[in-house]
């Protein structure tokens, strides 16, 4: 620590500030912190699944995953999400080429999936209810609807945003803002994307093995 | 400022003479140990905290501004030999200590069976604990005497030198379960069970409490914990014999209702399935025991017949309860045995208990045994599987 | 369910299960206790209303994005609501003191039982942890040489959203009630079956508010120290002050999200009904203990390691000297920061979770210890061969290290599970973490204040009433826990309101003394700052650096300017500005350029104002309120994205207009 400093007088006069403004990049930190903010909700996602854990086995003498979950159709669902993550990674590309109509279209194909995915998550909350499968069951079907759920409910704010920055798009272009924005909801859908591929594997797939 | 301090010392002197130092000088040879513990690891931390203090005022005294005499070396900010002291000496007590708590922790857990009642008396060879089965109850303590068959109300009993073994549940909140004079305390949760094992070696009266909180009642929950010769505890029981009322699970549910400061009372009979009924939450006619609700759970459920299973709770209940305000109104899962074809064939849940439990005698201690399969199962207590160390 | 008129239905559908019944008009405590803060609030309202200061309040500070004017804002907040907070530890003091010998004391169960819990919620949530962000807020920036945080209109949210916080947990003193399940809220007993009031519902919506403030001001912080270093700063040249600052951010990005998840949980249990922590339909309430003290262990120490870094800088400072063992004082904090997620079980080793499980957490936990005890060594040769000023923060420091270890060692205590067996949740334990969050948390944050407060004012405090208040404090704390000490060996246990061993009084009314003396130190604090401006003139630092210090937030004026630096600074060692000291550093006086700053914004009081109103409606069941504010929320949100122009340029001569004027204020301090 020192040696940096007795090399610096052993020279000329030390430098001790910089004679041009020196601005850190506008939005330099948002990458990072829209990153950390993801590994925050990453914990609360681990909360869930912890729960999950804990009670996935209490059923309550009621229904187990093998008489509520339908995997074909979950599979479906799982799909569509994948899907639209791929479509998301068309728009970024043409954002990379500087397109803003292919950007806004790949941007509503991908909320088209998103809404497909949503819809066919609804319903089969809604099926299940109507079997009378309520959250408040058992604690095996309240860590269901809570886990799930929290991550429908990412995907729906995820819609919103998209819809917002389309908009926005449409107005401003593709000035280094929006770019930003497109950069950390791109990272949001992959990352509900991760999550999801989480909750197929330890909520259907090896619940239908319990 | 000083001549203040001067005056806060006298009460603190005169008050100290007069006091009951329960911990300090418990009359209980579990509660003995835990104090020579406390005592030793006190010892062991003054062996740095003493120095700490004492080059603090050293330091800040002879390195004063006004002490022109003392060095001052301004860029002086390493030192390998110090930072090796600095770093070594508490890791050489920590490292005393961690093996003092590895030993007594496993020596002292709450669910290894006695060897001794004292100092150089070992458990007799035949002697049978006495078994006591505690339910904390909102706001109040029932003890139950299962090898006597009678129960009391906010007052417990025991003979001197001689084993007990509690078993101990709660019927709605979290309670702890705590006799200074005793033992350490240790919770009483509903639906689980907790073990303690503890001796009372002088004759006398105690007190005993809740030592967590558990609402507006609170204050009020305590009880008197008698040490007694053998003989006046044969007395005692039969008084309890000769009271005028049995507790039936009829009379349980009565005594559950919430009530705060509630005199003694005696019960010349119990329920023989109550405590396991208590602590599987199914006092209540019609409603399944969690160890039933364990077993199906653990064959996969009921399925979609099972969803209907439910019934309301009806408005007489132990609360005045609601559901929440989404919800649908407060229920319950209705059993399908009945309680004493489920005392007849409880499910055996799988023992996961240290194979080890066997009184460890002080010399020549044994390194406990570490078994996995008790520590996922054991850190998140799951009230499915209420009783898995029977 | 089904009301009889249509009338009910009506006033339920407008105000839930808000009614007049909902007002404490019959308890003579509250009521009072209303017309005091109403009389004072109606003052300082009518003051700001007559010295028209409304508009300059709002413009300069309510919307500020500027992070010394946040950071002040978040010590106003936390200094208010320690009033708030030590009102109810007199009101406790007071019942435990007098409830002897068949009498009831004055308080009545359900108040005891609110304010034993507001008294803990409010000191962490909304005195302790304001307080340690606030410091932080003010200090990091400034301490690596930036014109700012990393997202400035975010920091200003932040602080919204823990006042709206604290704004909720306030209302519950007069509309309706608070928890009365002690700070952490058990289920079984906060579940909706035990306890069906409001009070529940306002902890977990006044938390859940806060908790995004806080959250989203950790992920903040945290990418202001990552990214917005001066150039020469590397990690291992940060002051220690922006490490430990670093490590309490990592920690509460990484701790937050628990609590946030554990809550939501237990409000879907109270609303909608689930069976997370429900005795029946398979929940299990001692997950909650489990996930609750996951979060709850490490915020200890996000509270703590900022005093820790307060002290390092506060004893190198006074003893003008270099910090002994940087390094190793930098390792320490990242190993307590690691180590703190490997603990939480210690603060339930009664459930019974078994020898094995049980040891493991107590031996992690006197490991804690070792880090700990070698920071107290690096302070103790810091002063080794120093000149120590004995100054107000340095006061602080030594009381601190005096009394810190006392707590440190009954803390090892409590980690020994048997021991734990006979102390758990006795006054033992009460006396044992007043220990450690008065004598380092608290001692800590008077050592930054008085540390800092030149800095933030262009004044020093009064050192006389300074003083006074520090010995207040001292001799109150002794004489307000130590007591409790003793009690917890007589196997007395927390939160009883009544007691019928008469020879426990003495104690009681000794910690009721010591609460009184407390009282006299937190006045006596009050009146510094009162007497501190008036004395303004006597008290000016002109030159910035009042206490002849070592990092670089003492290279610019006090207070500093909106752009901190006229120049970035370049930094070359630990203790930047002692090294540019040392070498002859002259401050720039021409050549200024305009300097690039983020805009004010109302956004962030809107949003917060509206999510009060959100919690509001949620714990009064007033579900169109709910839904509208959230409706509301969401599309103030996406406005505020719709707003590219977030910041200006401060052109060039205003600079060079701000700086004469420092060289003007140097030059007079020269000649006084």
């Amino acid at each position: 620590m020192t040696s940096v400093a007795t090399a610096t007088t052993a020279g000329e006069a030390p430098v001790f500030h910089l004679e041009d403004e020196h601005a850190h990049a506008e939005g330099g930190s948002t990458m990072l912190g829209f990153w950390v903010y993801l590994m925050s909700d990453c914990l609360i996602f681990a909360m869930l699944f912890a729960a999950y854990g804990v009670l996935g086995g209490n059923f309550a003498a009621g229904p187990a995953p093998k008489d509520l979950f339908d995997l074909p159709l979950v599979a479906l669902n799982t799909a569509m999400l994948l899907f639209s993550s791929i479509t998301y990674g068309f728009a970024m590309l043409a954002m990379a080429r500087g397109q803003v109509r292919p950007t806004q279209l790949w941007l509503a194909v991908t909320a088209l999936f998103g809404l497909a995915f949503l819809s066919i998550e609804l319903y089969e909350f809604h099926h299940m209810i109507a079997e009378g499968a309520t959250p408040q069951r058992s604690a095996f079907l309240s860590a269901f609807f809570t886990l799930v759920g929290t991550h429908g409910l990412h995907v729906t704010f995820g819609l919103i945003w998209l819809v917002t920055l389309m908009v926005q798009l449409g107005r401003y272009g593709l000035i280094a803002a929006n770019r930003r924005r497109l950069m950390c909801l791109s990272l949001f859908w992959h990352f509900l994307d991760v999550i999801w591929i989480g909750v197929f594997t330890v909520v259907y797939l090896l619940g239908m093995l319990r | 400022m000083r001549r203040f301090r001067f005056l806060l010392v006298l009460p603190v002197l005169l008050a100290l003479g007069g006091c009951d130092f329960v911990v300090l000088h418990p009359a209980g040879d579990i509660a003995w140990r835990q104090r020579d513990l406390l005592i030793v690891s006190t010892l062991l931390m003054l062996v740095v905290i003493i120095p700490v203090m004492a080059l603090t005022v050293l330091f800040a005294w002879r390195y004063r501004q006004g002490n022109k005499t003392a060095t001052y070396r301004p860029k002086w900010d390493h030192s390998i030999e110090l930072e090796l002291v600095i770093w070594g000496a508490p890791l050489l007590i920590i490292i005393c200590l961690g093996a003092l708590t590895w030993m007594d922790t496993h020596l002292l857990d709450p669910y290894r069976p006695l060897s001794r009642v004292a100092k150089g008396q070992p458990v007799a060879e035949k002697t049978e604990p006495l078994e006591v089965e505690v339910v904390a109850l909102d706001w109040k303590w029932l003890f139950i005497y299962p090898q006597y068959g009678v129960a009391s109300l906010n007052e417990l009993a025991a003979p001197v030198d001689r084993p007990i073994s509690f078993r101990i549940t709660s019927s709605a909140v979290m309670n702890s379960f705590y006799i200074p004079a005793l033992a350490g305390q240790i919770y009483a949760m509903p639906g689980m069970q907790t073990k303690l094992h503890a001796v009372i070696n002088r004759v006398g009266a105690y007190e005993g409490f809740s030592a967590n909180y558990s609402g507006a009642g609170f204050s009020g929950m305590r009880f008197a914990f008698h040490g007694m010769e053998p003989s006046d505890f044969d007395r005692w029981v039969g008084v309890l014999r000769n009271a005028d009322r049995p507790l039936t699970r009829a009379a349980y549910l009565e005594l559950e209702k919430p009530s705060e400061n509630v005199p003694v009372q005696h019960f010349a009979s119990v329920d023989p399935a109550l405590f396991k009924a208590v602590l599987n939450m199914c006092v209540e006619p019609g409603k399944m025991c969690m160890s039933e609700m364990a077993a199906i759970d653990s064959r996969g459920g009921l399925g979609l017949a099972g969803i209907d299973n439910v019934i309301p709770r009806l408005a007489y209940d132990k609360f005045e309860r609601r559901g929440a305000v989404f919800g649908p109104p407060s229920s319950y899962v209705a059993g399908i045995c009945t309680i004493d074809e489920l005392t007849a064939s409880e499910p055996r849940v799988a023992e996961a208990l240290p194979a080890d439990l066997a009184p460890l005698l002080g010399a020549g201690l044994q390194r406990p045994g570490f078994t996995p399969a008790r520590l996922d199962t054991t850190l998140l207590r799951s009230p499915a599987i209420p009783d898995r160390n029977s | 369910m089904t009301d009889p008129s249509t009338a009910a239905a009506a006033t339920s559908f407008l105000f839930g299960r808000l009614s007049w019944q909902s007002l404490p008009f019959h308890e003579p405590i509250l009521v009072a206790t209303f017309a005091v803060v109403a009389t004072g609030g109606i003052a300082l309202v009518g003051a700001i209303t007559w010295f028209r200061l409304w508009g300059y309040l709002w413009r300069e500070w309510f919307t500020s994005v500027d992070h010394k004017k946040i950071g002040i804002m978040y010590m106003v907040l936390g200094i208010v609501m320690l009033l708030r907070g030590f009102a109810d530890a007199i009101m406790m003091r007071l019942q435990q003191a007098m409830a002897f010998g068949g009498s009831e004391g004055y308080l009545p169960a359900h108040h005891y039982d609110q304010i034993f819990t507001a008294h803990g919620v409010i000191m962490i949530f909304f005195v302790a942890m304001p307080l340690v962000t606030g410091i932080m807020n003010f200090v990091v920036p400034l301490q690596i040489g930036a014109r700012d945080v990393s997202f400035p209109f975010l920091n200003n949210f932040s602080f919204w959203m823990t006042v709206g916080g604290a704004v909720l947990v306030m209302m519950s003193l007069f509309v309706g009630e608070f928890a009365k399940t002690g700070w952490l809220a058990y289920p079984p007993l906060s579940g909706i079956t035990y306890s069906p009031d409001v009070g529940v519902d306002y902890y977990i919506w006044g938390l859940q508010i806060a908790g995004v403030g806080t959250t989203l001001s950790g992920i903040n912080l945290l990418c202001t120290i990552v990214k917005m270093r001066a150039p020469g700063m590397t990690m291992m040249r940060l002051p220690v002050f922006t490490w430990t600052s670093l490590c309490t951010n990592v920690l509460i990005v990484a701790a937050f999200p628990v609590l946030t998840a554990v809550l939501a949980m237990l409000a879907l249990d109270r609303y909608v009904g689930t069976n997370f922590f429900t005795n029946d339909f398979g929940g299990n309430p001692m997950m909650y203990v489990n996930l609750i003290w996951i979060w709850g262990h490490p915020e200890v120490y996000i509270l703590i390691l900022p005093a820790f870094g307060i002290f390092s800088e506060v004893t190198s400072t006074f003893s003008g000297k270099r910090l002994f063992g940087y390094t190793s004082m930098v390792y320490a904090t990242v190993v307590i920061t690691v180590l703190s997620y490997l603990v939480w079980l210690h603060h339930f080793f009664t459930m019974g979770s078994g020898a094995s499980v049980n040891s493991f957490f107590g031996i992690t936990t006197m490991i804690i210890s070792i880090p700990t005890g070698a920071k107290m060594f690096n302070w103790l040769f810091t002063m080794y061969r120093g000149r120590i000023r004995f100054e107000l923060p340095m006061m602080w420091t030594l009381a601190f290290m005096l009394t810190f270890v006392i707590g440190g060692m009954t803390g090892v205590l409590l980690a020994v599970p048997p021991a734990d067996f006979v102390l758990h949740n006795s006054l033992f334990l009460v006396a044992h973490f007043h220990n450690v969050i008065i004598g380092g948390v608290l001692f800590g944050l008077f050592a930054g204040i008085s540390f800092w407060f030149p800095k933030a004012f262009g004044f020093k405090l009064d050192p006389f009433w300074g003083k006074l208040s520090f010995w207040f404090w001292v001799t109150g704390f002794y004489a307000a826990f130590m007591p409790l000490y003793v009690l917890g060996l007589m196997g007395v246990t927390r939160r009883l309101r009544v007691f019928d061993d008469p020879s426990l009084q003495i104690w009681f009314v000794i910690a009721g003394f010591g609460a009184f003396l407390i009282a006299l130190g937190i006045l006596s604090f009050l009146i510094q700052i009162g007497v501190s401006i008036m004395r303004r003139e006597q008290l000016r630092d002109t030159t910035g650096d009042p206490w002849d210090a070592r990092t670089l937030e003492w290279a610019t004026s006090s207070p500093p300017p909106a752009y901190n630096f006229a120049f970035t600074p370049v930094v070359h060692d630990n203790d930047a500005w002692w090294d540019m000291k040392e070498r002859g550093y002259r401050r720039p006086l021409a050549g200024f350029k305009p300097i690039h700053m983020p805009k004010n914004t109302p956004t962030g009081v809107i949003l917060a104002a509206l999510s009060v109103a959100l919690g509001f409606g949620l714990v009064w069941y007033i579900w169109w309120l709910a839904a509208l504010s959230f409706v509301a929320i969401l599309a103030v949100a996406i406005a505020h994205t719709f707003d590219y122009h977030q910041s200006f340029d401060i052109p060039a001569d205003e600079v060079a207009r701000t700086e004469e004027a420092r060289t003007r204020l140097i030059a007079e301090g020269a000649r006084a």
